[in-house]
């Protein structure tokens, strides 16, 4: 299963953005006035790191990959390691293919986000957050509020947020994370989206469509 | 109780089509040129009328603020940014918003930026928020295929640019003026006031930032009129808001209701209740993390409004109602809360950086217990050292929440002091 082999976690030496992070970045550059082309620092960031994910199976951004966003924004590197220290979502290490990210914060830890920490670190066999499985699979992460409290709680895997969850139907997922499927994400109770469980109390009048 | 009729968010759950044709159906982009030919002054004084005060949690009034832009345009464009960054624990009402009713929130900001004098908005999505903005984005796509917004937007002469950004991770860009420093490609950190935004904001340039509810509703309150928005509610705290109940009740959920509900009736109509009964509950943190919590003695009878839980010095905030049953213990929840604060802090003033730190710490003391009682009084003179004394209001925020613990919990505070004093003191008894 070479979709599933650990990924390439060395340091590189040098960075090219292929095809498609050429055209994205393109597309993020146009958004800004002339002159103005520093606002695209995290775009770009984001950009390198699905790059990364791409070509290695680690979704992480280099030191290399920084300087050449500076050269490519015109601006001095040490604002692109500083931008891309501040912000939680780079990650300046490499990370195991899954990055699993638990919400701990009050509304998730309220409806039981310490069992799904469990269940990531009894399945993962990861002892504490920020570190990766030995098998470079899978990293975990604990992570602030995500914004999505009325469902929680809530463990997102790389883009996708995983909701109403528990110990057990945390396991399941990872089972099948581990088998290199991607189950849909959202509600995992069955529920429409942020509307309780049971069905909608409101809008039950159907818009004209 | 609020009417099917009187919501405006009518894909609020996302069980309907939120593409154009979808948004069409119901009631969007409906003749969008004849709210533009309102003119500017009359727009800002609709939305003045209707009393919007504004969602992202201050409460400003929001005609109010889009009236601080410069009547001329001058050298300098004008911008509207939008603030999707949506971090405050509790609060997940955006969201619903950015991906059941994009093109609400996309003819918002053509309207809105039309009244404020500007060509270009930005909608600053958190970065977290991946599969949302990618659903904004596809609505502004289609938006632009339709002639909507562009050249000429929806032909009624202006033209007008929306722009997806997406942050990466950073509660405080949730602060008017961080976001507009990270929007310009810098660390999201708070500017002093003034210059305020309206003056000098992004790029130099004259900027209103709203919150995406506040920009949401405005179609709907030019199309229905102020006298309609203003009648829901109450006085001063007009219209219908998005709620998030979260927590420990039976069916936790975002509804739109009236400004104004008691919040015992938003609790056991909407959410069924809370879990184990009505009088197992707890607290209340009623309007996002930030805002301190209020005891079941105030839930009994309280109003969900602006004014209202600041009377009783708790706040509005975001409506996102965090419920707490009897079997929470509250020193962990708030000293859950006083970690965000420290994670979040960007740093730069000296009372949050080192104070959120130091708070935390002593709050995971708190919650074993292994502290000195007197040590709750210093735990809240050093809140009211931090409040007030920092650039943005982060340090507020962090403070509250414990004010807030030591004012409904000392009682149980000083008792988990002295348990862990006793358990501490029992086997060297013993020994002896």
């Amino acid at each position: 299963m070479t979709e599933l082999s650990a990924p390439d976690r060395t340091e590189p030496t040098s960075f090219v953005f292929d095809n498609e992070s050429n055209a994205a970045i393109a597309v993020a550059v146009a958004k800004y006035p002339a002159g103005k082309q520093a606002s695209a620092v995290l775009p770009l960031l984001d950009i390198v790191q699905r790059q990364m994910a791409r070509h290695t199976g680690s979704a992480w951004v280099p030191l290399v990959s920084m300087d050449a966003i500076a050269e490519r924004l015109d601006m001095p590197p040490i604002r692109v390691y500083e931008i891309a220290t501040f912000y939680l979502m780079f990650n300046t290490k490499p990370i195991g293919r899954v990055h699993l990210q638990v919400c701990g914060t009050t509304p998730c830890w309220l409806r039981g986000s310490d069992e799904v920490a469990k269940a990531c670190r009894d399945f993962t066999g990861i002892k504490g957050y920020g570190e990766t499985s030995e098998d470079g699979l899978f990293t975990l992460t604990e992570v602030e509020c995500l914004g999505g409290c009325v469902n929680a709680p809530i463990l997102q895997v790389d883009d996708d947020y995983y909701e109403d969850m528990n110990g057990e139907r945390t396991l399941a997922l990872l089972e099948a994370l581990r088998r290199g499927e991607r189950p849909s994400r959202g509600s995992t109770i069955g529920r429409a989206n942020s509307a309780p469980e049971g069905g909608p109390m409101t809008l039950l009048t159907t818009p004209a469509e | 109780m609020l009417s099917d009729q009187d919501r405006i968010f009518t894909n609020l759950y996302g069980l309907h089509d939120a593409g154009l044709t979808g948004a069409r159906s119901r009631g969007d982009w409906d003749n969008t040129a004849a709210l533009i030919a309102k003119g500017r002054e009359a727009i800002i004084e609709e939305i003045k009328t209707s009393g919007l005060r504004g969602r992202g949690g201050a409460g400003f009034p929001t005609g109010l603020k889009w009236s601080f832009m410069p009547k001329e345009i001058g050298e300098r464009p004008h911008y509207l940014v939008v603030n999707a960054d949506e971090s405050e624990p509790g609060s997940c009402k955006d969201r619903d918003i950015l991906r059941h009713d994009p093109h609400k929130l996309i003819e918002g900001c053509l309207v809105a930026s039309f009244a404020m004098g500007a060509h270009a908005c930005y909608v600053y999505v958190r970065g977290e928020y991946y599969n949302e903005a990618a659903a904004l984005q596809r609505a502004v796509d289609e938006a632009y295929a339709a002639g909507l917004i562009g050249k000429n937007a929806s032909g009624s002469g202006w033209d007008f640019d929306l722009y997806v950004h997406r942050g990466a991770g950073a509660y405080i860009c949730g602060e008017e003026t961080a976001l507009i420093e990270s929007l310009e490609g810098k660390k999201g950190m708070p500017r002093l006031k003034p210059p305020f935004p309206a003056a000098m904001g992004l790029y130099g340039c004259p900027t209103t930032v709203n919150n995406v509810e506040s920009i949401a509703v405005t179609p709907t309150i030019l199309r229905r009129g102020a006298a309609w928005f203003s009648a829901l509610g109450r006085p001063k705290n007009a219209g219908t808001k998005l709620f998030s109940i979260s927590g420990h009740v039976n069916k936790p959920c975002n509804v739109e209701e009236e400004l104004g509900i008691p919040l015992r009736e938003l609790i056991d109509h909407y959410c069924g209740g809370v879990r184990g009964g009505w009088d197992n509950l707890l607290a209340v943190i009623p309007g996002g993390s930030s805002v301190p919590m209020i005891p079941k003695s105030v839930c009994d009878t309280i109003l969900m409004d602006f004014d209202s839980l600041r009377d009783v010095k708790s706040g509005l905030g975001t409506a996102a109602v965090i419920v707490m049953d009897k079997s929470t213990d509250p020193i962990k929840a708030i000293a859950r809360l006083a970690q965000f604060y420290k994670h979040e802090s960007c740093g730069q003033c000296t009372p949050c950086r080192e104070g959120t730190g130091w708070m935390k710490r002593v709050m995971d003391r708190m919650v074993t217990g292994r502290a000195e009682i007197a040590e709750i009084d210093v735990l809240e003179q050093v809140t009211r050292q931090i409040e007030g004394h920092t650039i943005c209001a982060l340090g507020d925020a962090a403070a509250w929440p414990i004010q807030g613990l030591i004012k409904n919990f000392r009682p149980l505070m000083e008792e988990r002091i002295l348990a862990y004093k006793a358990s501490k003191s029992t086997p060297k008894m013993a020994a002896e």
